[in-house]
């Protein structure tokens, strides 16, 4: 019933961080094409189809010389807006050699690029992920590539935070989550879960965060923007200093990144960092909060990657088998409908899916 | 979110009447299917007027190969589903579901007391024959208006003897859950399907019983208030809006046709994500689903759409929507 693709073709994905991309070629898959990066002698990033006009070798296989790329092949050459500029034993060109070229635009220290129509491409449209400059908020990410799941399922992960209490217990995960009230709100293009906790024991990463005793006001403000970037504002403050009314100068507080880009149906790329506003300076704590995130396994994120991986294997395992949906679901269910509404206004199903009601 | 249902043509071979508003249809799927254990349902799809929709019915009697069996009681003040199926005839085709299970029987050795009220018999027919054919030990109650009204009195009676209790309100009979659950077996699991006044009393006793929660199993058919369907209007200050919802339509369906965005997903009062925030309300709010504690219906903070309505006059609610 459902020939479309789940992700949306006309919006920006992170492809790369901006330290990857250098004067060399890089291979990525994004949205079931490939596509071939690399940094332009003026600091440009351009990003190119990945096949040769001619016989459909990976160009990522060939070398630059200068900006323009060299196909490994039979030594075709495209310059970065994807055009023909050598064919081998010929004085002229095929006027219509050229490879795909697909928009590209360098931001938040991470490479963005769009799968879909060049023409609707907007620079200012790339989602608000300021968090991510590395100028007010400090932290080192790092990146999943090609994580075994749907990039939905990484979506739905973040969307409720439920899950902190089970997957990750013993770091952030707390009773309070389960017990305290989230407000679920959306505009066109974003989806919000506002979730207080106040008066609580902090969980012991934010304990050691604070460094002060006593009880505290935790929040957790998660922020989707469709259709595949979240950012959670986190944090603690000593209770009864102000937070909830928004003074939070007497707490720590931190912002998990995520930017996730299909590869596939079942795969996806998962830029991650986890940045805060407090000892910003303090070089070992970035690295120790990077190894509390991803840590050969130990981390929090591989402690997320490993569900979602096995979530994935289920799925397939159970292809007849419904999600069933919670309450708790309710912010991933509106991030799922924002998806849904771009992929209606660029690639319309055929019919309308009937409600379902008992009686 | 859901997996895209999959449909499958089915043929309705005969219909018979079990009740003077209840009618059985029996319907020869297009494909063959898996056995369905007792409890299963389909879901069928029905047209009211231009628009298609879809609604549950719980399978009736033993499972038989080839044939699928549904009662459908005729509501005139409903949504128009049952008005749909009582239109079909014989021979015309239509798209259901392949069964599924979401009021399975556990299988242990145990204790059953099954209880159905009115239309409710329909998962419990099947039910309680598989346990009578199996030995184990049970006890059926059957709540109706008058024995005119119980339909497959009969079939229950043979199979069961003197293990069905029929309730009639014709005789000013009522379940007495407590009494019945008391003489339930240690280990013993109660099975009720029945209208929301029902559900909740049977809830209510087996809490004070002491018995473990996950014992006690119940269906909804999320058509049934504390009070008859009314019409009523729906005021959202945020948007600026009033609404009107008609005695045959949900507050969700009516909402989503003033074309207000909603998420939901059972429709039946039990995920709970289509529940909104209630701002006042002039009347009283019938609530109607299994989503929220008796607690939070009492502090009528927030209702669910999909079932719950207002028993005449008018609510003030909010929704997610925010400014960009």
């Amino acid at each position: 019933m459902r020939d479309r693709t789940p992700f949306p073709l006309n919006a920006w994905y992170a492809a790369a961080w901006g330290h990857e991309i250098r004067h060399a070629l890089a291979a990525r898959k994004i949205c079931e094409q490939d596509v071939v990066l690399y940094r332009r002698s003026d600091g440009a990033v351009v990003a190119l189809e990945d096949a040769c006009w001619h016989r459909l070798l990976p160009l990522s296989l060939g070398a630059l010389k200068g900006d323009d790329v060299v196909c490994g092949y039979h030594g075709l050459e495209f310059n970065s807006a994807g055009r023909c500029t050598y064919m081998p034993a010929q004085k002229t060109i095929n006027p219509s050699a050229c490879v795909r070229s697909f928009p590209a635009v360098e931001k938040h220290r991470l490479v963005w690029v769009w799968p879909g129509d060049p023409a609707l491409a907007d620079a200012a449209a790339i989602p608000d992920f300021h968090w991510n400059d590395g100028t007010e908020w400090i932290g080192e990410g790092g990146t999943y590539y090609n994580l075994n799941c749907d990039y939905r399922l990484v979506i739905d992960n973040l969307m409720d935070l439920t899950h902190e209490t089970y997957v990750h217990a013993g770091s952030i995960g707390h009773d309070a989550i389960n017990d305290s009230p989230f407000e679920v709100t959306h505009t066109q293009r974003t989806a919000q879960v506002t979730r207080w906790m106040l008066g609580i024991e902090p969980p012991p990463f934010w304990a050691a965060q604070l460094g002060k005793p006593g009880l505290v006001d935790r929040w957790q403000i998660i922020r989707f923007e469709a259709p595949a970037v979240v950012v959670g504002d986190v944090g603690v403050a000593p209770v009864g200093t102000g937070a909830p009314t928004g003074d939070r100068s007497q707490g720590v507080n931190g912002a998990f990144l995520a930017a996730i880009t299909p590869v596939t149906e079942n795969t996806c790329h998962y830029f991650w960092n986890f940045v805060r506003s407090f000892r910003t300076d303090d070089t070992n704590l970035t690295r120790s909060i990077q190894l509390a995130h991803v840590n050969d396994g130990k981390g929090l994120y591989d402690q997320d990657a490993t569900v979602l991986q096995a979530q994935q294997i289920a799925i397939a395992r159970h292809p007849r088998t419904p999600f069933y949906n919670l309450n708790i679901d309710a912010g991933a269910l509106w991030a799922r409908r924002l998806i849904d509404h771009m992929l209606d206004a660029e690639q319309p199903l055929a019919s309308a899916q009937p409600g379902i009601a008992a009686e | 979110m859901q997996n895209a249902p999959v449909w499958i043509d089915a043929k309705l071979r005969a219909t018979r009447e079990v009740a003077p508003d209840i009618r059985l249809f029996e319907l020869e799927p297009s494909e063959s299917l898996p056995p369905a254990s007792p409890g299963s349902h389909i879901n069928v799809q029905v047209s009211l007027g231009s628009q298609t929709d879809v609604r549950s019915y719980s399978l009736v009697g033993l499972p038989e190969a080839g044939v699928l069996r549904i009662a459908v009681k005729h509501l005139p003040q409903g949504r128009g589903g049952s008005a749909h199926m009582w239109r079909l005839a014989p021979g015309d085709t239509l798209p259901i579901s392949a069964p599924r299970n979401l009021f399975a029987l556990s299988r242990h050795d145990s204790d059953y007391l099954l209880v159905a009220g009115g239309i409710g018999i329909t998962p419990i027919l099947g039910m309680a024959q598989f346990l009578a054919a199996s030995g184990a030990r049970l006890r059926v109650l059957y709540a109706c208006r008058t024995q005119e009204d119980a339909a497959f009195a009969d079939i229950l009676e043979r199979a069961l003897g003197d293990r069905l209790v029929m309730k009639l309100d014709a005789r000013q009979e009522r379940v007495d859950f407590a009494d019945e659950i008391a003489r339930l077996a240690d280990g013993g699991e109660l099975y009720v399907c029945g209208p929301i006044g029902m559900l909740e009393a049977a809830k209510a006793a087996w809490r004070a019983s002491g018995r473990p929660p996950e014992r006690l199993r119940f269906e909804t058919f999320g058509s049934s208030g504390h009070a008859a369907s009314q019409p009523f209007q729906v005021r959202i200050p945020r948007l600026g809006r009033e609404i009107a919802v008609s005695a045959g339509q949900t507050m969700l369906d009516a909402m989503q046709l003033a074309g207000i965005e909603m998420i939901y997903d059972c429709r039946r009062g039990e995920c709970g994500l289509c529940a909104l925030p209630i701002l006042s309300v002039e009347g009283v709010v019938d609530h109607r689903d299994v989503f929220f504690s008796e607690a939070e219906k009492a502090a009528n903070t927030k209702l669910c759409t999909c079932v719950s309505r207002v028993a005449g006059g008018r609510i003030t609610i909010d929704t997610a929507d925010r400014e960009a």
